[in-house]
């Protein structure tokens, strides 16, 4: 079971206490941007390994690639999808933004010890 | 300069395309995105060096060097106080915190690929060297206090773990992901360094015959390789504490059609195995670092016994601390020492080695002193030589010390 190895023991800690340089939070959030970083460039390199494939079997040019102009439906389902992707990412600041107008937000916490007192 | 996989090409600078690294018979396979995790992770070690330490630099000499003396009414006495002062700079921090998580990424990317075909590396191994002679395991050795207190540069299970009897993982972690750290400085077969050696002791030992060579802390053999390529009259023995390397090494040399090489499981402190004076030549490449002050003195007490009359010892590492080294280079070099596991890297640095050298029975005026940089293939790799880019720590320039008896 290679692959169930892999995934339990490849990003094993090393032995040692691993030192923080920033907030312990930040630093976390930031080695998990990190790889995804890393993960976008290796999925980068796929498309253009793609694009340079089917270039070589003639499949298509990159000038195609470079050249395209979507039509108008196209275009716009594309710019639709951006949107859609930013508010995906960005979704933790929508969030943020909406609790600084929220009204009587109360924490679930409160509420449950609200309506799980004993009654009077 | 560095050079790119065609040189004809646009003008470019960094690491070479992973893809030009030398595939022995031992070397795991890699799918087109581990390639290009391996990629990523060279480039963002040379990012590192190149465009960010630069700016810590300034941060050093503009911010942090005048503040800590406006605030002391001296400068930084040793690089101790000079990166305590560091770690408060916000970029000396940030910086810090990517360098440590490219190089736990590295490790992890590595680890996958050997991982998931570690079967199928086993057996490799296994069809290539059971049976012979020249791999001498010893399942009793202790493993040093040194190695097993904190796994060496985040790799875990540093040399000698091994998940099952067999096992060569973390060799091949720790050879096909070289690459990675060195930004592709070491060369097709991670071996620059050995090559480097070779060329030095040709230049300046023109004479030496060696019938018996002897690597200690050879690991999987980078820098044994071509001493025992350009020996071939001599017999090389390779010691290491950790069987992983020593398996993996073993099957990778031969492989490679090395065959005047031996690989041994024993510890450098007690080579007891050997009589005296049984070596032409010792070599440690990169080693000394990884040990502790009382291992260092006795390893390297075993290597003045274990050389003939006229042999040479020869120890390859970066170079030590020294008053004229600006105290900015001595706190990057450090780095690694309590931010990258390598617990000896800064005591080490900064003893008296000719003194050491002279305790342990070698005589001060047969002492040899120079310098190396990687020897590789320059129409595909980087030249450590011309690379104007500083990794402190990692770059493939290092000092010699050693010894003729």
């Amino acid at each position: 079971m290679s692959i169930a190895d892999a995934l339990a023991e490849a990003g094993a800690k090393a032995a040692g206490k691993r030192p923080y340089f920033l907030d312990e939070d930040v630093e976390t959030v930031l080695a998990i941007t990190m790889a995804a970083v890393q993960e976008l460039a290796v999925a980068r390199q796929r498309i253009d390994t793609l694009e340079r494939l089917l270039e070589g079997k003639g499949v298509l040019s990159k000038a195609e690639i470079n050249g395209y102009a979507p039509d108008p439906c196209a275009a716009i389902e594309r710019a639709l999808s951006n949107q859609e992707y930013i508010a995906r990412v960005l979704r933790i600041v929508q969030q943020r933004n909406e609790a600084h107008v929220a009204q009587d937000d109360i924490a679930s916490e409160a509420v449950g010890n609200e309506i799980g007192a004993p009654a009077a | 300069m560095t050079v790119s996989n065609h040189p004809e090409q646009q003008p470019y600078e960094g690491p070479p395309d992973y893809r030009v690294v030398g595939r022995h018979g031992m070397f795991p396979e890699t799918d087109h995105d581990e390639i290009e995790r391996v990629n990523f992770l060279a480039q963002m070690n040379r990012h590192l060096s190149a465009r960010v330490v630069p700016g810590v630099k300034a941060a050093y000499d503009n911010k942090v060097a005048p503040a800590f003396e406006k605030a002391n009414g001296r400068p930084p006495a040793d690089r101790h106080e000079a990166r305590r002062a560091l770690l408060e700079e916000p970029s000396f921090r940030l910086w810090s915190a990517l360098r440590r998580m490219t190089m736990e990424q590295r490790q992890q990317a590595g680890r996958w690929t050997a991982i998931r075909q570690r079967e199928a590396l086993a057996q490799k191994a296994a069809a290539l060297t059971e049976g012979d002679p020249r791999l001498q395991l010893d399942p009793a050795l202790p493993i040093p206090r040194y190695v097993s207190a904190v796994d060496h540069h985040c790799m875990p299970g540093s040399y000698h773990a091994e998940a099952f009897p067999g096992d060569v993982a973390n060799g091949a972690n720790y050879d096909h992901g070289n690459f990675v750290t060195t930004a592709g400085l070491l060369g097709k077969y991670a071996d620059g360094g050995g090559h480097a050696v070779v060329q030095w002791v040709r230049r300046h030992y023109p004479d030496l015959a060696p019938r018996r060579i002897l690597e200690i802390g050879g690991t999987v053999g980078h820098s044994s390789l071509p001493i025992a390529l350009a020996y071939p009259d001599a017999e090389m023995t390779i010691v290491d504490l950790g069987a992983p390397v020593l398996r993996y090494g073993l099957a990778r040399a031969k492989s490679l059609g090395v065959d005047n090489v031996r690989f041994v499981q024993a510890s450098g402190e007690d080579l007891s195995m050997f009589a005296d004076e049984s070596f032409d030549w010792i070599q440690t490449t990169m080693f000394l670092h990884e040990l502790s002050n009382a291992a260092l003195d006795n390893i390297l007490r075993e290597t003045r016994r274990l050389l003939k009359p006229g042999g040479i010892v020869l120890h390859v590492e970066q170079p030590q601390y020294a008053p004229e080294m600006p105290l900015f280079e001595q706190v990057m070099r450090d780095w690694d020492a309590f931010y990258n596991n390598e617990p000896f890297w800064s005591r080490m640095h900064e003893l008296d080695l000719d003194q050491h050298m002279v305790d342990a029975g070698f005589a001060r005026e047969n002492l040899i002193h120079g310098g190396v940089t990687a020897v590789v293939d320059k129409d595909l790799f980087p030249d450590a030589a011309d690379d104007e880019t500083e990794d402190f720590g990692r770059k493939a320039a290092w000092h010699v010390i050693g010894a003729r008896v």
